[in-house]
This record gives C-alpha cells, structure tokens and sequence, in this order.
C-alpha cells in the first residue's frame, strides 16, 4: 500500500472521530427534549402528534413501547408491499413499470422496514419514482429512526431508577427523524447534487454511442439507455440511516449515485457518522462520556483490524493472476491489487474502506463488488456481519447490540472479580442474561439454519453460480447479510427468486424484531432497578481493560458461532487459491 | 466442629470410594436432566454408543469401530468426571453431616409438669412441642433449642461450635439462647422450648452442610442460562456442519460428508463442559468452605449476596473494643508525682470490683509495682459508689481518698476549701476529647491529679479495616457513645464512619437508608434489640452467643460468635462467584484449540487444503479428534481441586482482579489445550493408537 493509501485512511478516521463530539451532544439534547432545533420542528411535530391522536406526555412500558414498534413497522411494510404491487396504475411511473412480484414486494417490504435494504430487485428496472420515493426513502428514514428510538428507550433504562416505564415510542420515532435524519439529510443530498447526483422526475434518457458496438446477438447497438430518477434525496439518507438500498442496482459504484472523489468520501463518511456518534449520546446520556469513547474504542479496535484484513489481501493482488506475470503492484499509474469488481476511479483502498465500513455498520451500500474480492477481504466483510452487526452497526441497532455484548461481558467480568456483575449501576440478573442471550443467538441461529437449508434445498442450490466453496461463501453472505439486517450482497447469486425472497425475507425478520423485543425487554427491567453507586469492589466499564474483554467477548461469540462455516467458504477458497 | 472438620480432606480415601460409586448412580436420567449442558453430553454419549453397536453389526466399511468406540468411551468418562465432581463435594458436607448428626442421638427430656414444684415427666426429645418448658441438670444434653427463662449454668457447646470451653447461659439477657444437642456441664437450667424437633438449629445446619435444601442462587442461575445458550449455540453450529459438509462434498467432488461421530466429538468438546461440570461442585464446595469457617448460612443466596456486601455495621463493644472502658494513663497534678497519683488512687480503687477499677490497679501494678498492702493493719473503712456522690474511695487515718467523675470531685473538694487546679482542668478536658473517660483522685481537699480511661480498641482491628476497604466494603461503627467519644474510637479503629448514641430505631433507619442508596449492607448483632436490623440487613450475621430473637433474624449465624468473621465470609461469597467466573472463561478460550484439532480433521478428505489451519500438526485425523475428546475429558478431573478450593481471593480491587483472572485463565485457556491436545496425541501415537 502506497502513503497515499495510508494519508485517505488517516482522513477518513479523523473526519469521522472529528464528527463524533459535536453529533453526538446535538443527539443527546435531542433526546432528551432540548433540540437546537426545536423553534423550527416544534409546530410540525405538533401537528404530526395532534393528527395520530398522541399524548406526548404518557409514557409507555417497556411492552407497550415494543407494541407501538411493531405496529408501526407492520403499517410500513404495508404501505411499501402495497405500492410495489400497485404502482403500474399509481402516478410518477414514467418508465410505466409493471407491478412487482408478490415474494419479490414481500422480500422488498420487510427489507426496507427492517433497515436491512437487501434488494433482490435491480431499482432501475423495477420500481417507479412513487415507490422509491414514498415507499423506500420513506422507510430509510423511519426504520433508522425506529432504530435510534429503541436505543434511546434501552439508554433510559440504564439511567432511570425505579421506573416502571422506558420513554414513548411516537415521540423518540418523530424527534430521530425529524431532528436528526431529515437535517443531515437535506445538507447531504445537496452537496451531493453539487457533486453530480441526479435528481428529477424526468424519463430515462436515450444517449447515442460514440462508438457503436455489437452485442452478443450480432447486432449493431448504437444508442445507450442511461436511468435517472430523483436519486439524490434517497442516496443521502441511505448512507446516513444505515440502509443502503441503493437508486440503481449497482449502487454507489453508479456514477449519478457517487460521481467524484468527494462524493464517495462524504458518502463513505456518512455510512459511520451517526452509528459513531451515538457512542458519544450514550457516555452523554448516561452521565459518564468515558462509557461511550470506551465503546467507540471496542468498536473502533474491530474496525480496523478489518480494514487492515482488507486492505491487505485486496492490495496483495490474486495469486493466481501474479503466476501469470500479471503486475499488480500500486504505482503512480495504477492502484495494483486486487481490481477485479471495482471501479478504477476509487482504487483499492477507497474499496476496501467502503466495503468494512458498510459491513461494519449494517448499512449494506457498495462502491465495489464484494464477490469479486479476495477470499480473505470476503471474509472481512462476511465477518463483520456475523458479529451481529455491532462494530458500529445500524444507526441504533449498531449500539444496542453492542450494549448487549457489554452486558454479557459485564457479567463475565464481573464474576471473575468476585462481585454480582453491574454495568453502570445496574446488576446484571437472570432476566438480562435470558434476554442478552436471546438477542445474541437468534441472528447466528437464522445465518447458520438459513444457509444449511438454502445448501441442502434444490432450489436453494440453483441459485447460486459459483463453483466449490466460493458457491458456499454466496450463500452464507447472503444469510449474514439479510439475519443481520446489513442488506449487502455477495452476488452471484440467484435471490429474487421466491424461495430465497421468502426465507431471506424471514431472516430480516429475525434479526431485526427478534433482537429488538429482547432488548426492550432488559430496557424495561433495568428501567425498574435501583441504580448501585460506584465503589472500589465494582468493576470500572471504562478502561482499556474492559475494551480488551468487550472485544473478546464480540469476537469470541462471533468464532465460535461461525468458524466451521467460514472454513468451508472463504478460509478453504484462500488456501486453495495460495496452494495452487 | 472446625477441628473435626479440617481433618476431612480432599483425599480422603472414604471420599474419594462413595464419590466413584456416586458417578455412576448420578448416570440416572433424572440426576443427569438437572444439569442443561452435561445432559446435552449425556444424550450424545449414548448417540455414540448406538452407533459403535451399529459399527460392529454392519460390515459396510464406514469409520473404525475403534474410533467410534474410543470416542465413547472418553465421552462416558466426561459425563462421569462431572458427576464426580459433583459426588466428592456433596461427599465432604456429608462427612460434616455425619459428625454433627452423632451429637443427636434420641435424648430423653424432663417436661416440667408444674412449674413451681420443678415436678418433671420424662419425654422423648422429639414430643416436645414448642412452648414446653423442660428442666435440665448438670450432666444432661439439652433436648431442643429453646430460651433460658430460669438459671445460670455452664454449657459445652463443642458438639456445635468446636470450642472446648464451657459457656456460660443465662435466664434474661443476650445469653438465654441454647441449642438442642450441646450439654450443661454444671448447675441447671429451667428451658422454653422454641423450636420443633427436626427443625432444630442443629437439623437445619445438618440440612445445609449436607445441600439437601440447596437452592440455585441468582447468579448461578444467571451462569446456568448463558451456559444453556452457549450450549443451544453450539448445537446449532455442529447440526449445520453436517448440510454444509454434504454441499462441500458436493461441489468438491471429493471426501465423504462428516459422520455422526465426529459431530457429536465437536459438540462435545465446543459445549462448556468445564464449567457445566464443575459448577454445582463450587457452589457444594463454597458452602462446605464457609461451615469450616465455623459459619453456618440459611441460604447459599445470602453467601453469594455477602460477595457484594459494600457496607459493613459494626457494633462497637466487643467488636471495635475490647469492651471496658481501661485505665490507660495517671496524669499527675503539679507539685504530685506519677507514683504518689498512683498509690492514692489504688488505694482508692480496691474495694472497687468493677472491670475499671481493677484497671487502675492493673495500671497502678504494671507501672510502679503497687500491691494490695496488709490491709487490716491500715483498718481502711471503704466508701463504695453510689450513684448520688458518683464516687467511691477509702477514708483511712482520718484521711479521705476519692476518685470519681471529675463534677463530682471537684464539688467534693469545693466543699472542703479546696479548688481543682488549672492543669488538672485541662487534662480533664483534653482526655474527654480524645474519646476517653477522666477520673480525678483527691487527697482530702486536695486534688492529685486525673486518671485517663479508655476504650481499648481491639489490636490488629485497623489492620482488617484497611483490609475491608481494600475489598471495597464502607465500615461503620455503631456505639451508644456520645459522639466526640465515637469520633476518636472512630479515629483510632480506623472505621470510616459512625453512628453515635445510637438507638434501635436509628440503626434500622441507617440500613435503610444505605439500602435507598443502592448499597448491600452486612450486620453483626447478638441481642434481641438487633433482631429488627438483622431482618433488615442483606446479610446479616448472628453470633452463636446471642438470643433467639437474634438467630432467628440473621441469615446466618457464627458459631465462633467472632464479628469480624464477616471478612471470612465475604471472602467465601466472592471466591464462589470468581471461580464460576474463571471456569467459564476458561471453558470457552478452550474452544479455540479444540476447533483447530477437529476441523481440519474433519474435512481432510474433502478440503485437504484445509491442513494448513492444522496448527498442532496432530498425527491423524482420528488421533486429533480422540486427543481433543480426552483432554477435554481430562481438564475436567484436573479442575476438581480448583472447584473445591476456590480461586484465590486478594483484596486488591477490580481491575486489578480482573486483569489477573484474565491472564490466567482467559489467555492460559486459549494455551494450554493446544499443548494438553498435542501432547494426548503424541502419546496416543507412540503406543499406536493413532
């Protein structure tokens, strides 16, 4: 790897350590009823409150709280199952796009309200303006929200003492969405059409080729047909809110989705910005900021132990092809390495931040192909999803998840020093343990018993088009990937079929609700304990040492759990490349 | 019982023969379902069976029947190590049963029929119904726990306590508790009984010692469920392995899918079943460690609470103090000597039988070598305390010699002409602000000067303050005193605060007032006053010595009626909880070594490239997957010790705890399975099992 490789790293980690502190205190305020913004939000969240008929004052359990949730959520998949179903006779359809599939609007429809966004439809040809509009950008927006809302009522449950309610749902789901995603969005996706990100409502438009080619069917092709569509607005939020269901198919390797350096930076920025300040809302909330920079470590340590995995064996180049003579090594004239799958304009290591970054967190957007990495950048990728996307993971969902690994580690840790376990104040019961391991095996029960149906089913083995254990890897990625709620694909797969569209679409399930529903479940029961204050004999959740355990503890789980399966996949295809 | 105690030791053959019987009647199913991850073990040992039957009837050439057999066999012994384990724990509390259980042999009591005549019939001890009052002589057991309403006598509570010398109970009092099974040695004592036979203090310690009444303790249950999910995970990872394997076949072209065998092997060796098989064997062992301690818990719960203890209540007499206030200092007037003070106020004190006057002459003793003179030669007429002068003195040859409090005198010398000099005034005051109390001794109207009382803070008790505060726990002393007396006992104990002139009431809302705060306070009381702050506390320990009312409030009770025992108990509560907790950190490290033994084992037909994750480099695929099962098999047994004695505690703070535990059985249980693991297989080969 050149310096230079090295200096776009450093830039990108300081950016977004930078970002950090001021986001992270604006989010906390807003959480907490002091929005800096509240003079202009305060007469529409109003209106939003008076219309759905809600008391803002009333606050709810912690199972009231998960009713209203997925109520909510059920609406949404709904509205987004019915549009796709409908659009061939709604408005703004100038390409007149067929109605979708059912399993295809199903797989859609829970992809989007689960912030998953796999998408096993190509958005070009398949979904008109009104559905990526008012159907997909509107879910990027409120599933984040909801993501951030079921964070919120978890941080609460560590800071209130003796309470017997966790916050109200409405209001957390109007102030994330209102006061932080539609802010950041707006500037974002302004920027971004500066940068040359199309937004309009006009058709497709026709382009005449320079230079005529001749297709595989012998004939002259002359004209080229280039998509648009109001493509900006859904590109901001979905790098900002962790969704990464992208305008066209190949996503942010398209040029009208990210078309200059600066675009990728800030987009690459955006995928870690909100998941990374919510460590900071959290120490802030809580009262001590030095539990949230210890998470961000935790988080940050895995990252970029990834990105090194990455960044390696993408820039080492294919063995295969360097038995052939081929010259991979980086230069002033080219990037070297592995470039098979992505886009020159970005190189290698503009790939491989993308690539950990939108695994790391469950955002699922690409600039590159995953397929075509290298076995072990695969694994990279492949891994930080199985970790249960926690190493910055989902806006929210990223946080709490990681809070359940810090309880399970907690406990551990708190054994070890003699001591019934607490983290920050709040002993560590049965309840906690049930739910903490419900909320961590659930998502590797749906990877490890989705992947072995789709291997061992006939129609889950026609799908995927790749010989020996690379065939493999496909599958198990897609399994991480949607039981993860990440929404990233390997490719190379056959998805958009129904028997994948229908158990992909019950692994985002999964992996979404039934995380959530635990985790509300501990914000509840923390919410009613008494808080036990600090003492030498209590086991501090703030120094290195506990980093080093949490760590352990994330990737213990995470190897454990996933070991086997990866040997079959990536780990033997790395072998086998080196040993030929 | 701490003496016949200590000499059961771990090895003792008796044991060690009842345990090995007891691993195999524990082979039952319904023992065997209590435990989650060893009955997972349990059912895939009998899968293996089945199929090295299956093995040995087919011809079809599938895996060597040895193989299977050899995983069978060291999967049997892996259920058997743990109930092991099990059996030689609840084999220490059983020999600890048995001792306690000789001391109640059918005793014959004497039920008093009429109270006033003491005209007795004799009853089996186990009729007696609570409320009987029996009488018992000098030479008799007493038949059940009960109250003293009548008589003083001497009691041998060895059979209880292992303490030899006699105690004495008394009607009245924080001495009328007794307990069924010890003996009066001398004198007689008029009984109510309080209790119903097989519910004496003595069934209910047999009970506990022998974990017929053990109930999991919140953090074990806690332990229990991540252990079942650990378990469930796993089962998960092996079940999917065997699909994945039948597809990588499949598009390998080569190998044959993964057997039965070897997954159950996996799963085996994957599942916690170090910490699965040692766990109720710590908490058997963690309670037996506490009897020895001479504690007896109610409930294994208020052994795993007082590891969290983080304030402790102290009362200050008899705990801090020695209890008596002591002679510590003869502050002469000026113009008077120490020696003259000295002789006056000896004089002044011999007819004084109280514990501070017998000080003075102690003092008087130790400092100038003073004896009790030929006392008919003086013909002294002594003049006791009373409570209207507040003095007590000797009046002789027409001389009077007082001491007393320092009011008292000085109205006594004001009375008589004389005045209390400046430099006497200001020891009085100085020796009251220091905590203590001050005398003053007159010669007629002339003041001699002032003599220091103190409050002799026990030696060695600052020592195990610092120690408490170490392991993070807030003492508190409790003291009728006023408070600038508490303040300097407070000082000089080094507690780190105090309750001054405290009242029932006041301590009940001092606890409460710790527990608002989200604290677990801890308390030591003997008396029937300490009854409601007993209840109250979160442990709460009474000693052996003290009432009924007290035993019966506290969860557990000291038979050593030693207060500053609550260290030891503290000790034990957070040993239970580090020791689940290293064993469950070393369970899982394990599991990285045993993936890279099995897996390339596993899958070397199919992926052969896969041998580079080999790191052992293991003799064969068989041999590496037999050397995993017998190691962690092995580990098992190597770890019985370790559950029974519990991981050292040292009262160094969290962190500090914490990075040990880490370094030793986090990183030594990533490490010492693959040396364990290759060094099974080298054996293995060279006697040519592999």
């Amino acid at each position: 790897m050149t310096a230079h490789g090295f200096m776009q790293i450093g830039l990108y980690l300081a950016a977004l350590l930078g970002c950090v502190k001021p986001l992270g205190i604006y989010m906390a305020r807003v959480y907490s009823g002091r929005g800096p913004l509240k003079r202009f939000v305060e007469p529409l969240e109003r209106l939003l409150f008076r219309c759905g008929g809600i008391d803002r004052e009333r606050e709810m359990s912690w199972r009231q709280y998960a009713a209203a949730l997925l109520m909510f959520s059920f609406v949404g998949f709904l509205a987004v199952y019915g549009l796709q179903r409908l659009q061939a006779v709604l408005p703004l359809n100038p390409e007149a796009l067929p109605a979708v599939s059912p399993d295809s609007s199903f797989n859609t429809a829970v992809s989007f309200v689960t912030n998953t966004n796999w998408q096993g439809y190509a958005g070009e040809t398949t979904m008109s303006y009104l559905t990526q509009m008012l159907g997909l950008t509107v879910q990027n927006f409120v599933s984040a929200a909801a993501g951030m809302a079921v964070l919120v009522a978890l941080i609460r449950g560590f800071t209130r003492r003796h309470s017997p309610t966790i916050g109200n749902f409405w209001v957390d789901l109007v102030r994330g969405t209102l006061h932080i995603l539609l802010p950041l969005s707006l500037v974002l996706a302004i920027v971004l059409v500066s940068q040359g990100v199309v937004q309009t409502f006009s058709r497709y438009r026709e382009a005449t080729l320079l230079e005529p080619s001749v297709n595989a069917a012998g004939k002259t092709v002359t004209t080229q047909g280039m998509a648009v569509g109001p493509a900006a607005s859904q590109v901001a939020i979905k790098q900002l809110g962790t969704n990464g269901g992208g305008f066209f198919n190949v996503n942010s390797a398209h040029p009208f989705e990210n078309p200059t350096p600066l675009s990728n930076f800030l987009e690459m920025l955006a995928i870690l910005l909100i998941p990374a300040a919510l460590c900071y809302t959290f120490g802030e909330m809580v009262g001590d900021r030095r539990q949230g920079w210890a998470l961000l470590a935790a988080m940050s340590v895995i990252f970029l132990a990834m990105l090194a995995v990455s960044c390696y064996s993408e820039q080492r180049g294919n063995p295969a092809l360097a038995r052939l003579g081929v010259d991979q090594t980086a230069s002033r004239q080219q990037s070297g390495g592995n470039m098979e799958g992505k886009e020159v304009r970005f190189g290698i290591v503009n790939s491989a931040i993308w690539s950990v970054a939108t695994t790391a967190a469950s955002n699922g957007s690409v600039n590159s192909m995953h397929d075509s990495y290298m076995p072990l950048g695969g694994l990279a990728s492949m891994w930080l999803m199985q970790l249960g996307e926690v190493i910055f993971g989902g806006v929210g969902s990223g946080l709490y998840g990681m809070l359940v690994f810090a309880v399970v580690a907690v406990f551990i840790a708190g054994l070890m020093v003699g001591r019934t376990p607490e983290y920050l104040g709040k002993k560590i019961g049965a309840f906690e343990m049930k739910m903490a391991a419900l909320a961590i095996l659930l998502p590797c029960a749906m990877v490890l018993l989705g992947t072995a149906s789709a291997v061992s089913a006939q129609s889950g083995r026609e799908g995927i088009f790749n010989p020996g254990p690379h065939g493999f890897s496909e599958v198990l990625y897609a399994f991480s990937s949607t039981a993860n709620n990440n929404g990233s694909a390997f490719a190379g797969l056959a998805a958009n079929t129904p028997f994948y569209n229908g158990l992909l679409g019950l692994a985002m399930l999964v992996g979404r609700f039934l995380v959530m529903l635990p985790v509300l479940a501990i914000a509840g029961s923390l919410a009613a304990k008494k808080i036990v204050p600090q003492g030498p004999g209590t086991l501090p959740t703030h120094t290195p040492l506990f980093v080093v355990l949490l760590v352990a503890v994330v990737i213990v789980i995470g190897a454990l759990s996933f070991f086997p399966a990866l040997a079959l996949g990536p780990i033997v295809e790395h072998f086998m490349l080196a040993a030929h | 019982m701490s003496k016949t105690m200590s000499k059961i030791s771990s090895v003792d053959p008796q044991i060690l023969r009842e345990a090995v019987v007891a691993s195999f009647q524990k082979l039952a199913p319904r023992v065997q379902l209590r435990n989650p991850v060893m009955f997972a073990v349990y059912l895939g040992s009998m899968l293996t069976t089945v199929l090295w039957a299956h093995s040995l009837a087919t011809t079809v050439t599938g895996e060597s029947s040895w193989f299977i057999f050899g995983v069978t066999v060291w999967l049997w012994f892996t259920v058997l190590f743990a109930n092991f384990a099990e059996a030689i724990a609840e084999g220490h509390g059983k020999a600890q049963a048995a001792s306690l259980r000789k001391t109640r042999t059918s005793v014959v009591a004497h039920k008093l029929t009429d109270h006033s005549s003491r005209e007795s019939i004799e009853v089996h001890a186990t009729d007696l119904q609570p409320d009987d009052i029996v009488i018992v002589r000098a030479g008799e057991t007493i038949p059940v726990d009960g109250e003293v309403i009548e008589g003083v006598a001497s009691v041998d509570e060895s059979a209880i306590t292992g303490e030899s010398a006699p105690v004495v109970r008394e009607s009245g009092g924080d001495r009328s508790a007794v307990t069924g099974g010890t003996k009066v040695i001398s004198d007689w004592l008029i009984i109510r009984v309080t209790s119903r036979a097989g519910q004496t203090f003595l069934d209910r310690m047999i009970a506990m010692v022998e974990g017929a009444k053990r109930q999991k303790t919140p953090n074990e249950i806690a332990l229990a469920i991540l252990l079942a999910a650990l378990t469930l995970l796993f089962l998960l990872v092996v079940a999917t392995l065997l699909p994945y394997s039948i597809f990588s076949v499949h598009v390998s072209g080569q190998g044959k899918s993964i057997s039965l065998t070897v997954l159950v092997a996996l799963f085996v060796c994957l599942a916690p079943t170090t910490i699965g098989a040692l766990l109720s064997a710590i908490g058997i062992a963690g309670m037996n460690r506490l009897s020895q301690t001479n504690v007896v818990a109610m409930s294994g719960r208020a052994v795993e609470a007082a590891g969290d203890v983080d304030v402790l209540l102290l009362d200050k007499t008899g705990t801090i103090t020695l209890g008596n206030r002591q002679a510590t200092r003869f502050i002469p007037a000026d113009g008077v000597t120490e020696q003259e003070l000295a002789e006056a106020a000896h004089l002044a004190s011999m007819a004084d039988e109280t514990a501070e006057g017998r000080s003075i002459a102690v003092l008087a003793k130790r400092r100038f070598g003073l004896r009790g003179r030929g006392l008919e030669q003086i013909k002294p007429h002594f003049v006791p305390f009373s409570a209207r002068t507040r003095m007590s003195g000797v009046r002789l040859n027409g001389h009077e010699i007082y001491k007393g409090a320092a009011e008292a005198v000085e109205t006594h010398i004001r009375s008589l002409g004389g005045f209390l000099p400046e430099a006497v005034h200001t020891a009085v005051r100085q020796v009251a602000e220091s905590g203590g109390t001050p005398l003053i001794v007159s010669h007629d109207a002339k003041v001699l000067g002032a003599i220091e009382l103190k409050d002799v803070v026990k030696g060695g008790i600052k020592e195990r303050f610092a120690e408490l505060r170490l392991m993070g726990i807030k003492t508190v002393m409790i003291t009728g005193d006023n408070p600038l007396t508490a303040a300097a006992i407070a000082a000089e104990a080094g507690v780190d605060d105090f309750l001054a002139e405290a009242t029932p009431e006041a301590k009940l809302s001092l606890i409460r007032d710790y527990q608002k705060g989200g604290r677990l306070v801890a308390m030591t009381g003997d008396g029937t006053n300490d009854a409601p702050a007993l209840a109250q506390a979160d442990v709460a320990v009474a000693m052996n010595s003290g009432t009924q009312a007290a035993k019966e409030a506290g969860n557990m009770v000291d038979l050593d009626s030693n207060p500053t025992k609550l260290i030891e108990i503290v000790s034990v509560g957070k040993q239970l909880l580090m020791t689940r907790g290293a064993l469950t950190t070393f369970s899982i490290a394990n599991d990285v070594a045993k993936y890279f033994a099995i897996l390339p084992a596993a899958f070397a037909a199919t992926y052969p490239a896969l041998k580079a994750l080999d790191l052992m480099r293991l003799a064969s695929p068989a041999s590496a997957i037999l050397s995993a099962v017998i190691f962690n098999a092995l580990i098992i047994i190597a770890l019985v010790p370790l559950a029974l004695r519990g991981v050292a505690y040292r009262p160094v703070g969290a962190a500090q705890l914490l990075r040990n535990n880490l370094l030793v059985y986090g990183l030594g249980g990533l490490i010492v399975p693959f040396i364990g693991i290759k060094a099974i297989d080298l054996l293995l080969s060279a006697m040519g099992l592999a």
